[in-house]
């Protein structure tokens, strides 16, 4: 499609910019070339209307040959004989023109007049062409940068499709099956619980269920959900399943990524509490640093472990999808480590304190 | 029960999680010809009681504190039907390596228990290979041990991979060398081979596989034969095929 002929809004503009060549063309004719205004004016103004349409041409050229791959003589040579042909062509339009106003009555003698500005029109004739050219290339550049922009906004929204996918797929089936199996003993002991269990197990589900649609959530919910999901695997460890919770109140309202901590606290239940016969801690730490648009809120998850059991397989992609979820989100502004001293596994986070309003 | 009394059998339960034991536990009352002779929470547990009790059948837990059931079959002995009982359905090909009966899904339903139990009395008491040897040997595919346990009494120990120095065989038996001790495990030298990573564990001889960071030097002895020299002055002999083995690896390294 035309960038020109296709939108009637820039075909406007374009001829509009005809005009001041137009009149500069007529003057040109006058002063040096010696014609009598309404001479000049009756010459140039088809001769530039016809024109402004045979430049539009140079677009399919200018297609041919893109700035990008194309090398500078090419680019030159192309265009200048381009520009000496359709300027050739348009002198002998005018010439025509010339002729034909020379037999009426008003113009007589106009063909005689014209021959001696022939040199100055096709000069300018090429001008004005390679001056459409270089409109023509900016145009394409635009364009171009107009379709980038479009495919990163895509590539992006698919990414984000992609990590809600990843992030679906972390909601461990085992930890599922481990619920019903604990569900399936309490139904004839204590049916009481085995209810409580299933509402538990609903509210955790369909918390993290609403959570794929947002980009970030406030952490009050995070650790609502972190807290539910605990509340499912303390019916199945029992005392041996502990939180400890240290989180600064300003700290609530601020936004986080969702299913940020939950997977880091799941962690921290399949590979330090159950593998601990007299059960575990996993404390959980948020507070704020810095002021400003500086501030920063500082998370850490902090679970013992025993260390002699052989690294089960799968330990750490949880790690590694939040720790890009993370970096991707803030950049340089996100940090994230995790380490294991001796039988302590920690994993220290830190995000830009950024509320959910000021993100939306 | 019905009329003719049966042959009472025994069964150990090991499950880290009490609910979890409870499912069996319940689903067993309806056996009374199963007498529940042990519950254990963790792997440490399970061995002894095993040990002491010989059940006829095991319900095996997988992931579980202190060591897995793998590696709790490894350390038993004894003929027994083990029907393992896990979430994860990743380890059923490695479990009938290992000739378990069969393989219990969590949450299972009573009808599949008790055709999980039916299978199981027809195999008590019929020979089945020992369990420890296959369990070793049933590694997942490109996966290598990350520790050796083993047994002294109802003693349990671990000993990391990094740690083992060598080990020895003595007939059924392996001599394995950690920190200047020798534990005793039967189990095939082979086996044990097959479980180490063959990049840090060679065998140079037919009754020797070395912890290759182990070794200092290689020195000649005899007319076709070497030494291996460890870093704390132990020699263990090297055969031909042994020497031939280390130079590939060696010169494999070093390109």
């Amino acid at each position: 499609m035309h960038p020109i002929l296709g939108q009637m809004r820039r075909l406007g503009l374009y001829l509009l910019a005809w005009i001041p060549i137009t009149a500069i063309l007529s003057f040109l004719l006058t002063t040096p070339g010696g014609l009598r205004p309404a001479e000049a004016a009756a010459m140039a103004v088809p001769l530039c209307l016809v024109y402004a349409f045979l430049c539009l041409s140079a677009w399919y050229i200018c297609r041919g040959t893109p700035l990008e791959t194309s090398s500078f003589s090419r680019i030159a040579v192309t265009h200048l004989a381009a520009a000496l042909l359709i300027s050739f062509i348009w002198v002998m339009m005018a010439s025509l023109l010339a002729a034909m106003l020379g037999s009426t009555w008003e113009f007589r003698g106009l063909g005689e007049r014209m021959t001696h500005n022939y040199p100055l029109l096709h000069g300018s004739g090429v001008l004005i062409y390679l001056l459409v050219v270089g409109l023509h290339y900016v145009l394409l550049s635009i364009e171009r940068s107009r379709e980038a922009e479009k495919r990163e906004i895509q590539l992006r929204v698919l990414a984000r499709d992609s990590e809600l996918k990843a992030l679906k797929a972390q909601v461990n089936p085992h930890f599922l099956f481990n619920s019903l199996n604990s569900i399936s003993a309490l139904t004839t002991s204590d049916a009481a619980r085995a209810r409580e269990m299933c509402v538990l197990l609903g509210d955790f589900l369909r918390k993290t269920l609403g959570l794929g649609e947002k980009a970030v959530i406030p952490l009050r919910e995070e650790l609502g959900l972190i807290r539910s999901y605990l509340a499912v695997e303390k019916v199945r460890f029992g005392a041996r399943l502990s939180l400890e919770e240290s989180v600064a109140p300003e700290a609530l309202e601020y936004a986080v990524p969702p299913l940020l901590l939950q997977p880091l606290v799941e962690n921290a239940v399949a590979h330090g509490i159950s593998n601990l016969t007299e059960g575990g801690f996993i404390r959980l730490s948020v507070h704020c640093d810095g002021e400003g648009a500086a501030r920063d809120l500082a998370i850490r998850v902090e679970n013992n472990f025993d260390p002699e059991m052989p690294r089960r397989k799968g330990t750490g992609v949880g790690l590694v999808n939040v720790r890009q979820r993370l970096l991707t989100r803030y950049g340089n502004r996100g940090r994230f480590d995790a380490r294991a001293e001796g039988d302590r596994f920690r994993v220290a986070m830190a995000l830009p304190a950024e509320t959910t309003e000021t993100m939306a | 029960m019905r009329g003719e009394p049966k042959e009472k059998l025994t069964a150990v339960i090991v499950d880290d999680e009490e609910l979890a034991r409870q499912v069996l536990r319940e689903m067993l009352q309806a056996h009374p010809e199963i007498e529940v002779v042990a519950e254990c929470g963790n792997g440490f547990e399970a061995v002894k009681a095993v040990s002491e009790r010989k059940p006829d059948l095991l319900f095996l837990d997988i992931q579980m504190p202190k060591l897995d059931g793998f590696e709790v079959l490894e350390l038993i002995d004894g003929d027994m039907a083990v029907i393992f009982v896990t979430a994860h359905d990743e380890h059923a090909l490695r479990a009938f390596e290992v000739h378990a009966v069969d393989y219990l899904l969590k949450p299972f339903s009573s009808d599949r228990f008790e055709a999980a139990l039916e299978r199981a009395k027809q195999r008590a008491g019929a020979a089945v290979p020992a369990a420890r040897e296959l369990s070793a040997a049933a590694r997942e595919l490109g996966e290598y041990a990350s520790r050796v346990v083993v047994r002294d009494g109802t003693r349990v120990q671990i000993i990391p991979v990094a740690k083992l120095d060598y080990v020895e065989a003595q007939d059924d038996y392996v001599a394995v060398a950690s920190q200047g001790k020798k534990h005793l495990k039967q189990q095939t030298i082979a086996s044990l081979e097959a479980m180490l990573d063959p990049r840090n564990f060679l065998r140079i001889h037919r009754s020797y596989l070395v912890n290759l960071e182990r070794v200092a030097k290689i020195e000649p002895y005899g007319k076709d034969t070497h030494v291996a020299v460890l870093h704390d002055g132990t020699k263990l002999p090297v055969s031909r095929a042994g020497y031939g083995r280390l130079k590939a690896l060696l010169e494999g390294k070093g390109a």
